[in-house]
Protein backbone atom coordinates (compact mmCIF):
# COMPACT_ATOMS: atom_id res chain seq x y z
CA UNK A 1 0.00 0.00 0.00
CA UNK A 2 3.19 2.36 0.61
CA UNK A 3 3.48 2.98 -3.41
CA UNK A 4 -0.09 3.86 -3.95
CA UNK A 5 -0.14 6.79 -6.04
CA UNK A 6 -3.35 8.11 -3.60
CA UNK A 7 -2.87 9.91 -0.91
CA UNK A 8 -6.13 10.52 0.44
CA UNK A 9 -9.31 8.83 -1.73
CA UNK A 10 -13.01 10.16 -1.38
CA UNK A 11 -15.30 8.08 -3.16
CA UNK A 12 -19.07 8.86 -3.52
CA UNK A 13 -19.09 10.76 -0.25
CA UNK A 14 -22.21 12.46 1.22
CA UNK A 15 -22.08 14.50 4.58
CA UNK A 16 -25.10 15.85 6.46
CA UNK A 17 -26.89 16.73 9.50
CA UNK A 18 -29.34 14.22 10.40
CA UNK A 19 -31.71 14.79 7.53
CA UNK A 20 -30.06 17.37 5.48
CA UNK A 21 -27.63 16.51 2.97
CA UNK A 22 -24.58 19.06 2.93
CA UNK A 23 -22.35 17.06 0.56
CA UNK A 24 -23.50 14.99 -2.06
CA UNK A 25 -21.93 12.14 -3.22
CA UNK A 26 -18.17 13.50 -3.58
CA UNK A 27 -15.42 11.65 -4.98
CA UNK A 28 -11.72 13.13 -5.41
CA UNK A 29 -8.30 11.83 -5.16
CA UNK A 30 -5.20 13.69 -4.05
CA UNK A 31 -1.80 12.55 -4.49
CA UNK A 32 1.17 12.81 -2.54
CA UNK A 33 2.61 15.94 -1.36
CA UNK A 34 -0.06 17.99 -3.14
CA UNK A 35 -1.44 21.41 -2.15
CA UNK A 36 -5.20 21.23 -2.45
CA UNK A 37 -6.93 24.28 -2.21
CA UNK A 38 -11.10 24.20 -1.25
CA UNK A 39 -13.06 27.34 -2.79
CA UNK A 40 -16.73 28.05 -3.37
CA UNK A 41 -19.12 30.30 -1.98
CA UNK A 42 -20.44 30.40 1.87
CA UNK A 43 -22.17 27.71 3.19
CA UNK A 44 -20.89 25.39 0.35
CA UNK A 45 -20.04 22.94 2.80
CA UNK A 46 -16.17 23.32 2.81
CA UNK A 47 -16.25 23.62 6.41
CA UNK A 48 -18.65 20.47 6.51
CA UNK A 49 -16.32 18.44 4.41
CA UNK A 50 -13.43 19.17 6.22
CA UNK A 51 -15.25 17.80 9.67
CA UNK A 52 -15.84 14.43 7.57
CA UNK A 53 -12.32 14.11 6.77
CA UNK A 54 -11.34 14.63 10.54
CA UNK A 55 -13.62 12.02 11.52
CA UNK A 56 -16.15 14.35 13.62
CA UNK A 57 -18.80 13.99 11.44
CA UNK A 58 -19.96 10.29 10.57
CA UNK A 59 -20.59 9.90 6.21
CA UNK A 60 -23.88 9.30 5.65
CA UNK A 61 -22.59 6.92 2.29
CA UNK A 62 -18.99 6.49 1.10
CA UNK A 63 -15.41 5.91 1.92
CA UNK A 64 -12.86 7.94 2.87
CA UNK A 65 -9.37 6.17 2.23
CA UNK A 66 -5.85 7.16 3.89
CA UNK A 67 -3.16 4.94 2.03
CA UNK A 68 -6.00 2.98 1.04
CA UNK A 69 -6.89 2.29 4.40
CA UNK A 70 -10.45 3.36 6.11
CA UNK A 71 -10.34 7.15 7.87
CA UNK A 72 -9.96 6.26 11.39
CA UNK A 73 -7.22 3.47 10.82
CA UNK A 74 -4.21 5.23 10.88
CA UNK A 75 -4.38 7.47 14.63
CA UNK A 76 -2.29 10.42 13.54
CA UNK A 77 -1.76 11.18 10.55
CA UNK A 78 -3.91 13.68 9.73
CA UNK A 79 -3.27 16.89 11.44
CA UNK A 80 -6.50 19.56 11.76
CA UNK A 81 -5.84 23.59 12.75
CA UNK A 82 -9.14 24.22 14.24
CA UNK A 83 -11.06 27.15 14.09
CA UNK A 84 -10.90 29.72 16.69
CA UNK A 85 -14.31 28.93 18.13
CA UNK A 86 -13.50 25.61 18.44
CA UNK A 87 -10.39 25.99 21.06
CA UNK A 88 -10.67 26.94 24.87
CA UNK A 89 -9.01 30.27 24.72
CA UNK A 90 -9.42 30.60 28.51
CA UNK A 91 -7.68 27.43 29.25
CA UNK A 92 -4.46 27.43 31.29
CA UNK A 93 -1.56 26.20 28.42
CA UNK A 94 1.21 27.77 27.32
CA UNK A 95 2.24 27.59 23.65
CA UNK A 96 4.39 24.61 24.51
CA UNK A 97 2.04 22.73 26.00
CA UNK A 98 -0.09 23.46 22.86
CA UNK A 99 2.43 21.76 20.91
CA UNK A 100 3.61 19.11 22.83
CA UNK A 101 -0.35 17.79 22.36
CA UNK A 102 0.78 17.34 18.61
CA UNK A 103 3.24 14.54 20.34
CA UNK A 104 0.65 12.78 22.57
CA UNK A 105 -0.37 10.18 20.05
CA UNK A 106 2.86 9.42 19.30
CA UNK A 107 4.43 9.83 23.04
CA UNK A 108 1.90 7.25 24.34
CA UNK A 109 -1.31 8.79 26.48
CA UNK A 110 0.85 7.69 29.44
CA UNK A 111 4.26 8.40 28.94
CA UNK A 112 6.10 11.62 29.45
CA UNK A 113 7.81 13.65 26.81
CA UNK A 114 11.04 12.34 25.46
CA UNK A 115 14.13 14.53 24.79
CA UNK A 116 13.03 13.90 21.03
CA UNK A 117 9.54 14.77 21.59
CA UNK A 118 11.12 17.95 23.63
CA UNK A 119 13.75 18.78 20.48
CA UNK A 120 10.73 18.47 17.62
CA UNK A 121 8.64 21.17 19.94
CA UNK A 122 11.28 22.83 20.08
CA UNK A 123 12.06 22.96 16.19
CA UNK A 124 8.63 23.42 15.44
CA UNK A 125 8.08 26.58 17.74
CA UNK A 126 11.04 27.86 16.29
CA UNK A 127 10.16 27.04 12.69
CA UNK A 128 7.00 29.00 13.01
CA UNK A 129 8.87 32.06 14.25
CA UNK A 130 7.39 32.05 18.08
CA UNK A 131 10.26 30.84 19.93
CA UNK A 132 10.27 34.50 22.55
CA UNK A 133 6.28 33.20 23.03
CA UNK A 134 6.94 29.66 23.98
CA UNK A 135 5.93 30.12 27.81
CA UNK A 136 3.29 32.95 27.62
CA UNK A 137 -0.42 31.47 27.74
CA UNK A 138 -2.09 30.71 24.82
CA UNK A 139 -4.64 33.27 25.51
CA UNK A 140 -2.45 36.05 25.63
CA UNK A 141 -1.21 35.96 21.95
CA UNK A 142 -2.90 37.63 19.15
CA UNK A 143 -5.03 35.94 16.87
CA UNK A 144 -1.93 35.76 14.21
CA UNK A 145 0.21 34.25 16.67
CA UNK A 146 -2.36 31.92 18.46
CA UNK A 147 -2.80 30.47 14.22
CA UNK A 148 1.19 29.72 14.28
CA UNK A 149 1.43 28.18 17.55
CA UNK A 150 -1.36 25.92 16.02
CA UNK A 151 0.58 25.39 12.89
CA UNK A 152 3.56 24.40 15.39
CA UNK A 153 1.24 21.97 16.75
CA UNK A 154 0.47 20.40 13.11
CA UNK A 155 4.41 19.98 12.42
CA UNK A 156 5.32 18.71 15.73
CA UNK A 157 2.05 15.83 14.97
CA UNK A 158 4.55 14.95 11.47
CA UNK A 159 1.35 14.53 10.10
CA UNK A 160 0.71 12.80 6.42
CA UNK A 161 -2.10 14.79 5.56
CA UNK A 162 -2.42 18.73 7.24
CA UNK A 163 -6.21 20.55 6.81
CA UNK A 164 -6.60 23.83 7.47
CA UNK A 165 -10.19 26.09 7.32
CA UNK A 166 -10.04 29.56 6.65
CA UNK A 167 -6.05 30.14 7.47
CA UNK A 168 -6.03 33.39 5.62
CA UNK A 169 -9.15 35.00 6.92
CA UNK A 170 -8.69 37.98 9.36
CA UNK A 171 -4.80 37.20 9.93
CA UNK A 172 -1.95 39.48 9.86
CA UNK A 173 0.83 39.73 6.81
CA UNK A 174 3.42 37.94 8.83
CA UNK A 175 1.11 34.74 9.79
CA UNK A 176 0.15 34.80 6.71
CA UNK A 177 3.58 34.48 4.82
CA UNK A 178 4.59 32.22 7.56
CA UNK A 179 1.52 30.00 6.67
CA UNK A 180 2.59 30.06 3.51
CA UNK A 181 6.11 29.62 3.84
CA UNK A 182 4.77 26.62 5.62
CA UNK A 183 2.71 24.90 2.70
CA UNK A 184 6.00 25.11 0.32
CA UNK A 185 8.11 23.59 3.18
CA UNK A 186 5.49 20.66 3.67
CA UNK A 187 5.13 20.36 0.15
CA UNK A 188 9.24 19.22 0.27
CA UNK A 189 8.47 16.77 2.78
CA UNK A 190 5.81 15.35 0.82
CA UNK A 191 2.88 16.54 3.01
CA UNK A 192 -0.48 16.86 1.19
CA UNK A 193 -2.15 19.63 2.53
CA UNK A 194 -5.48 20.34 1.92
CA UNK A 195 -6.84 24.13 2.76
CA UNK A 196 -9.97 25.98 2.09
CA UNK A 197 -10.29 29.31 1.70
CA UNK A 198 -11.88 32.80 0.13
CA UNK A 199 -9.03 33.99 -1.70
CA UNK A 200 -9.25 32.78 -5.32
CA UNK A 201 -5.97 34.32 -6.89
CA UNK A 202 -3.88 33.08 -3.87
CA UNK A 203 -5.55 29.45 -4.76
CA UNK A 204 -4.75 30.06 -8.37
CA UNK A 205 -1.09 30.96 -7.68
CA UNK A 206 0.04 28.87 -4.14
CA UNK A 207 -1.81 25.81 -5.20
CA UNK A 208 -1.44 22.62 -7.22
CA UNK A 209 -5.18 21.84 -7.32
CA UNK A 210 -8.26 23.64 -6.94
CA UNK A 211 -11.31 21.58 -5.59
CA UNK A 212 -14.66 23.92 -6.57
CA UNK A 213 -17.42 23.06 -4.14
CA UNK A 214 -21.42 23.77 -4.32
CA UNK A 215 -23.42 21.36 -1.82
CA UNK A 216 -21.07 18.70 -4.77
CA UNK A 217 -17.98 19.07 -6.94
CA UNK A 218 -18.36 21.29 -9.36
CA UNK A 219 -14.67 20.87 -10.72
CA UNK A 220 -11.22 19.46 -9.34
CA UNK A 221 -7.77 19.95 -11.69
CA UNK A 222 -5.38 22.43 -11.95
CA UNK A 223 -5.96 26.37 -11.39
CA UNK A 224 -6.12 27.18 -14.60
CA UNK A 225 -8.42 24.38 -15.52
CA UNK A 226 -11.13 24.90 -12.98
CA UNK A 227 -11.12 28.51 -12.83
CA UNK A 228 -13.18 28.98 -16.26
CA UNK A 229 -16.09 30.46 -16.81
CA UNK A 230 -18.83 27.59 -16.89
CA UNK A 231 -17.46 25.75 -13.02
CA UNK A 232 -17.23 29.47 -11.84
CA UNK A 233 -20.88 29.96 -12.70
CA UNK A 234 -22.27 26.46 -11.56
CA UNK A 235 -20.25 27.30 -8.10
CA UNK A 236 -21.08 31.18 -7.72
CA UNK A 237 -24.24 31.81 -9.49
CA UNK A 238 -25.50 35.26 -9.32
CA UNK A 239 -21.97 36.33 -6.90
CA UNK A 240 -19.92 36.44 -10.58
CA UNK A 241 -20.15 39.34 -13.16
CA UNK A 242 -17.44 38.70 -16.43
CA UNK A 243 -16.70 41.78 -17.42
CA UNK A 244 -15.85 42.66 -21.16
CA UNK A 245 -12.34 42.17 -20.92
CA UNK A 246 -12.42 38.46 -19.95
CA UNK A 247 -11.82 39.70 -16.00
CA UNK A 248 -14.40 37.79 -14.06
CA UNK A 249 -15.67 39.15 -10.28
CA UNK A 250 -16.82 36.86 -7.44
CA UNK A 251 -18.61 38.89 -4.94
CA UNK A 252 -19.08 37.33 -2.05
CA UNK A 253 -19.49 37.51 1.29
CA UNK A 254 -17.05 36.23 3.58
CA UNK A 255 -17.63 35.10 7.64
CA UNK A 256 -19.52 37.77 9.42
CA UNK A 257 -16.16 38.89 11.40
CA UNK A 258 -14.29 39.25 8.30
CA UNK A 259 -14.68 42.59 6.43
CA UNK A 260 -16.68 42.03 2.99
CA UNK A 261 -14.09 41.49 0.54
CA UNK A 262 -13.76 41.10 -3.48
CA UNK A 263 -12.05 38.40 -4.43
CA UNK A 264 -11.21 38.38 -8.57
CA UNK A 265 -9.80 36.20 -11.02
CA UNK A 266 -8.20 36.92 -14.35
CA UNK B 1 1.92 25.73 70.27
CA UNK B 2 -0.66 23.59 72.54
CA UNK B 3 -3.26 25.08 71.00
CA UNK B 4 -2.47 23.59 67.52
CA UNK B 5 -1.58 20.56 69.39
CA UNK B 6 -4.91 20.48 71.38
CA UNK B 7 -7.79 19.82 69.68
CA UNK B 8 -5.45 16.77 68.00
CA UNK B 9 -5.89 14.88 71.71
CA UNK B 10 -9.41 13.56 70.40
CA UNK B 11 -9.03 10.74 68.46
CA UNK B 12 -11.98 11.85 66.26
CA UNK B 13 -10.26 14.98 65.73
CA UNK B 14 -7.55 13.40 64.25
CA UNK B 15 -10.06 11.61 61.95
CA UNK B 16 -12.28 14.20 61.17
CA UNK B 17 -8.86 16.43 60.09
CA UNK B 18 -7.59 13.48 58.29
CA UNK B 19 -10.81 13.64 56.44
CA UNK B 20 -10.95 17.14 56.04
CA UNK B 21 -7.90 17.37 54.60
CA UNK B 22 -8.00 14.36 51.90
CA UNK B 23 -11.60 15.97 50.87
CA UNK B 24 -10.08 19.27 50.52
CA UNK B 25 -7.33 18.12 48.56
CA UNK B 26 -9.99 15.90 46.25
CA UNK B 27 -12.27 18.83 45.41
CA UNK B 28 -9.70 20.81 44.21
CA UNK B 29 -7.97 18.91 42.02
CA UNK B 30 -11.86 17.55 40.46
CA UNK B 31 -12.17 21.16 40.70
CA UNK B 32 -10.12 22.09 38.17
CA UNK B 33 -12.12 20.59 35.52
CA UNK B 34 -15.19 22.14 36.82
CA UNK B 35 -13.92 25.43 36.29
CA UNK B 36 -12.32 24.94 33.34
CA UNK B 37 -14.47 23.16 31.85
CA UNK B 38 -17.40 25.65 33.01
CA UNK B 39 -19.38 22.69 35.14
CA UNK B 40 -20.16 24.88 38.24
CA UNK B 41 -23.74 24.60 38.04
CA UNK B 42 -23.40 20.75 37.37
CA UNK B 43 -21.52 20.21 40.41
CA UNK B 44 -24.11 22.08 42.58
CA UNK B 45 -26.78 20.24 40.76
CA UNK B 46 -24.87 17.36 41.39
CA UNK B 47 -24.28 17.90 45.12
CA UNK B 48 -28.33 18.13 45.32
CA UNK B 49 -29.55 15.55 43.06
CA UNK B 50 -28.29 12.64 45.31
CA UNK B 51 -30.61 13.56 47.28
CA UNK B 52 -33.42 10.85 46.49
CA UNK B 53 -30.15 8.51 46.73
CA UNK B 54 -29.78 9.28 50.09
CA UNK B 55 -33.03 9.61 51.27
CA UNK B 56 -34.18 5.75 49.91
CA UNK B 57 -31.16 4.48 51.55
CA UNK B 58 -32.07 6.22 54.55
CA UNK B 59 -35.79 4.54 54.54
CA UNK B 60 -34.19 0.83 54.07
CA UNK B 61 -31.47 1.36 56.68
CA UNK B 62 -28.78 0.84 54.07
CA UNK B 63 -25.67 2.83 54.34
CA UNK B 64 -26.40 6.34 52.98
CA UNK B 65 -23.36 6.81 51.16
CA UNK B 66 -24.06 4.01 48.36
CA UNK B 67 -27.05 5.53 48.18
CA UNK B 68 -26.05 8.93 47.69
CA UNK B 69 -22.83 7.27 45.36
CA UNK B 70 -25.45 5.16 43.26
CA UNK B 71 -27.68 8.18 42.58
CA UNK B 72 -25.00 10.39 42.00
CA UNK B 73 -23.54 8.02 38.97
CA UNK B 74 -26.97 7.78 37.87
CA UNK B 75 -28.02 11.13 37.63
CA UNK B 76 -24.04 11.95 36.10
CA UNK B 77 -24.53 8.85 33.06
CA UNK B 78 -28.45 10.40 32.44
CA UNK B 79 -27.26 14.01 31.83
CA UNK B 80 -24.14 12.46 29.55
CA UNK B 81 -27.26 10.41 28.26
CA UNK B 82 -29.76 13.36 27.27
CA UNK B 83 -26.97 16.06 26.42
CA UNK B 84 -25.26 13.49 23.48
CA UNK B 85 -24.98 15.05 20.55
CA UNK B 86 -26.62 18.16 21.48
CA UNK B 87 -29.67 16.56 21.15
CA UNK B 88 -30.70 18.80 24.79
CA UNK B 89 -28.11 21.36 25.50
CA UNK B 90 -25.72 20.28 28.82
CA UNK B 91 -27.27 23.46 30.86
CA UNK B 92 -30.41 22.32 30.09
CA UNK B 93 -30.31 18.88 30.92
CA UNK B 94 -28.17 19.58 33.79
CA UNK B 95 -31.30 21.70 35.01
CA UNK B 96 -34.21 19.26 34.43
CA UNK B 97 -32.20 16.50 36.13
CA UNK B 98 -31.53 18.63 39.24
CA UNK B 99 -34.61 20.01 39.92
CA UNK B 100 -36.23 16.41 39.21
CA UNK B 101 -34.12 14.48 41.63
CA UNK B 102 -34.06 17.25 44.34
CA UNK B 103 -37.82 17.40 43.90
CA UNK B 104 -37.91 13.15 44.49
CA UNK B 105 -35.13 13.43 47.19
CA UNK B 106 -37.92 16.48 49.34
CA UNK B 107 -40.89 13.80 47.96
CA UNK B 108 -39.47 11.24 49.82
CA UNK B 109 -38.29 12.78 53.14
CA UNK B 110 -41.60 14.63 53.20
CA UNK B 111 -43.17 10.67 53.35
CA UNK B 112 -40.94 9.65 56.02
CA UNK B 113 -42.32 9.72 59.70
CA UNK B 114 -39.05 10.63 61.33
CA UNK B 115 -36.10 11.98 59.81
CA UNK B 116 -33.61 13.51 62.14
CA UNK B 117 -30.20 13.67 62.42
CA UNK B 118 -28.72 11.90 59.88
CA UNK B 119 -30.10 13.41 57.24
CA UNK B 120 -28.92 16.75 58.50
CA UNK B 121 -25.80 15.96 58.37
CA UNK B 122 -26.18 14.85 54.72
CA UNK B 123 -26.80 18.31 54.04
CA UNK B 124 -24.28 20.10 55.95
CA UNK B 125 -21.40 17.47 56.89
CA UNK B 126 -20.52 15.97 60.04
CA UNK B 127 -16.95 16.05 60.04
CA UNK B 128 -16.63 15.11 63.58
CA UNK B 129 -19.10 12.09 63.36
CA UNK B 130 -16.02 10.43 60.77
CA UNK B 131 -15.75 6.32 62.29
CA UNK B 132 -12.11 4.81 60.87
CA UNK B 133 -14.32 2.75 58.48
CA UNK B 134 -15.65 6.03 56.93
CA UNK B 135 -12.41 6.77 56.73
CA UNK B 136 -10.70 4.01 54.60
CA UNK B 137 -13.69 4.78 52.39
CA UNK B 138 -12.82 8.61 52.18
CA UNK B 139 -9.35 7.24 51.49
CA UNK B 140 -9.56 4.69 49.81
CA UNK B 141 -11.93 6.13 46.59
CA UNK B 142 -10.19 9.64 46.79
CA UNK B 143 -6.79 7.58 45.98
CA UNK B 144 -8.62 5.96 43.16
CA UNK B 145 -10.23 9.44 41.79
CA UNK B 146 -6.90 11.17 42.02
CA UNK B 147 -4.87 7.80 39.97
CA UNK B 148 -7.42 8.10 37.29
CA UNK B 149 -6.76 11.69 37.47
CA UNK B 150 -3.43 11.35 37.03
CA UNK B 151 -3.63 9.12 34.38
CA UNK B 152 -6.04 10.50 32.05
CA UNK B 153 -4.38 14.37 32.81
CA UNK B 154 -3.18 14.45 29.07
CA UNK B 155 -6.17 12.84 27.40
CA UNK B 156 -8.61 15.12 29.56
CA UNK B 157 -6.62 17.90 29.05
CA UNK B 158 -7.16 17.68 25.16
CA UNK B 159 -11.00 17.25 25.44
CA UNK B 160 -11.21 19.69 27.57
CA UNK B 161 -8.90 22.56 25.41
CA UNK B 162 -9.52 21.11 21.86
CA UNK B 163 -12.00 18.54 21.41
CA UNK B 164 -11.16 18.78 17.30
CA UNK B 165 -7.77 17.64 18.24
CA UNK B 166 -9.40 14.68 20.70
CA UNK B 167 -11.17 13.35 17.74
CA UNK B 168 -8.09 13.80 15.20
CA UNK B 169 -6.23 11.90 17.48
CA UNK B 170 -9.38 9.14 17.75
CA UNK B 171 -9.79 9.91 21.63
CA UNK B 172 -13.06 8.42 22.68
CA UNK B 173 -14.37 11.44 23.60
CA UNK B 174 -17.34 10.61 24.75
CA UNK B 175 -16.31 8.12 26.99
CA UNK B 176 -13.69 9.98 28.71
CA UNK B 177 -16.50 13.02 29.04
CA UNK B 178 -18.96 10.41 30.72
CA UNK B 179 -16.34 8.80 33.02
CA UNK B 180 -15.31 12.99 34.21
CA UNK B 181 -18.69 13.06 35.64
CA UNK B 182 -18.92 9.82 37.18
CA UNK B 183 -15.53 10.61 38.97
CA UNK B 184 -17.41 13.83 39.91
CA UNK B 185 -19.99 12.27 41.57
CA UNK B 186 -17.93 10.01 43.31
CA UNK B 187 -16.29 13.18 44.90
CA UNK B 188 -19.42 15.00 45.65
CA UNK B 189 -20.30 12.02 47.36
CA UNK B 190 -16.95 11.53 49.13
CA UNK B 191 -17.50 15.13 50.30
CA UNK B 192 -21.07 14.54 51.48
CA UNK B 193 -19.11 13.54 55.34
CA UNK B 194 -17.59 16.66 55.95
CA UNK B 195 -18.44 19.38 53.99
CA UNK B 196 -22.32 18.23 53.61
CA UNK B 197 -23.89 17.81 50.27
CA UNK B 198 -24.83 22.03 50.28
CA UNK B 199 -21.31 22.94 50.75
CA UNK B 200 -19.46 20.18 48.64
CA UNK B 201 -20.45 22.51 45.19
CA UNK B 202 -18.39 25.21 47.06
CA UNK B 203 -15.39 23.58 47.71
CA UNK B 204 -15.18 22.15 43.94
CA UNK B 205 -15.28 25.43 42.61
CA UNK B 206 -13.31 27.74 45.47
CA UNK B 207 -9.81 26.61 45.20
CA UNK B 208 -9.61 25.56 41.91
CA UNK B 209 -11.39 29.34 41.03
CA UNK B 210 -8.45 30.88 43.51
CA UNK B 211 -5.41 28.76 41.70
CA UNK B 212 -6.97 29.64 38.21
CA UNK B 213 -5.82 33.31 38.82
CA UNK B 214 -2.77 32.48 40.18
CA UNK B 215 -1.23 30.20 37.51
CA UNK B 216 -1.01 29.40 33.98
CA UNK B 217 -0.53 25.79 33.26
CA UNK B 218 -3.09 23.28 34.14
CA UNK B 219 -0.74 21.14 36.24
CA UNK B 220 0.26 23.96 38.84
CA UNK B 221 -3.35 25.04 38.95
CA UNK B 222 -4.24 21.41 39.89
CA UNK B 223 -1.14 21.62 42.32
CA UNK B 224 -2.38 25.28 44.04
CA UNK B 225 -5.81 24.33 44.17
CA UNK B 226 -4.98 21.08 45.97
CA UNK B 227 -2.86 23.02 48.61
CA UNK B 228 -5.70 25.64 48.90
CA UNK B 229 -8.09 22.89 49.65
CA UNK B 230 -6.26 21.32 51.93
CA UNK B 231 -5.03 24.40 53.92
CA UNK B 232 -8.46 25.32 53.93
CA UNK B 233 -10.07 22.24 55.29
CA UNK B 234 -7.07 22.71 58.37
CA UNK B 235 -7.43 26.29 58.83
CA UNK B 236 -11.49 25.79 58.80
CA UNK B 237 -11.43 22.75 61.27
CA UNK B 238 -9.49 24.77 63.92
CA UNK B 239 -11.61 27.26 63.65
CA UNK B 240 -14.89 25.45 64.19
CA UNK B 241 -12.89 23.64 66.86
CA UNK B 242 -11.92 26.98 68.67
CA UNK B 243 -15.12 29.73 67.60
CA UNK B 244 -17.47 26.50 67.82
CA UNK B 245 -19.36 27.08 64.54
CA UNK B 246 -20.29 23.97 61.88
CA UNK B 247 -16.93 22.48 60.50
CA UNK B 248 -18.56 22.75 56.58
CA UNK B 249 -18.89 26.65 57.06
CA UNK B 250 -15.60 27.16 58.73
CA UNK B 251 -13.54 25.34 55.57
CA UNK B 252 -15.75 27.05 52.80
CA UNK B 253 -15.60 30.66 54.64
CA UNK B 254 -11.41 29.75 54.57
CA UNK B 255 -11.43 29.28 51.21
CA UNK B 256 -13.55 31.80 50.01
CA UNK B 257 -10.99 34.02 52.11
CA UNK B 258 -8.33 32.60 49.84
CA UNK B 259 -10.29 33.66 46.87
CA UNK B 260 -10.54 37.15 47.68
CA UNK B 261 -7.12 37.10 48.33
CA UNK B 262 -5.85 35.79 45.14
CA UNK B 263 -8.58 37.85 43.39
CA UNK B 264 -6.77 41.40 45.34
CA UNK B 265 -3.47 40.06 44.03
CA UNK B 266 -4.46 39.29 40.52
CA UNK B 267 -6.18 43.09 40.10
CA UNK B 268 -3.23 44.59 41.55
CA UNK B 269 -0.75 42.83 38.94
CA UNK B 270 -2.73 43.93 36.47
CA UNK B 271 -2.98 47.42 37.26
Amino acid sequence: MTHNPHRLEIVNVSIGYGEKIVMRDLSFQVPHGARVAVVGPNGAGKSTLFKALVGILPLQSGRILIHGELLGAHKDCVAYIPQREDVDWRFPVTVNDVVMMGRYSQMGWLSRPSKADKQIVRKSIEQMGITDLATRSIGQLSGGQQQRAFLARAIAQEPHILLMDEPFTGVDVTTREATLNLLDHLRDQQVTTIISTHDLNLAASRFDLVLLLNHKLIAFGKPQEVFVKENLTAAFGNSLLVMENGMMLVDECCPPEVEHQHSEVK
Amino acid sequence: MSWLLAPLAYQFMQRGLLASVIVGILCAVMGTYVVLRGMAFLGDAMAHAILPGVAIAYIFHSDLLIGAGVAAVVVALSIGFFSREGTVKEDTAIGILFAAALSLGVALISSMQTYAVDLSHILFGNVLGVSPSDLWLIGGLSFAILLTVGLLFKPFMVISFDPVLAATLRLPAELLRNLMLVLLALTVVVSLQTVGVSLAAAMLVTPAATAYLLTRRLWPMMLVSALIGALSSIIGLYLSYYFNIVSGSAIVLTATLFFLLGFLWKRTKLI
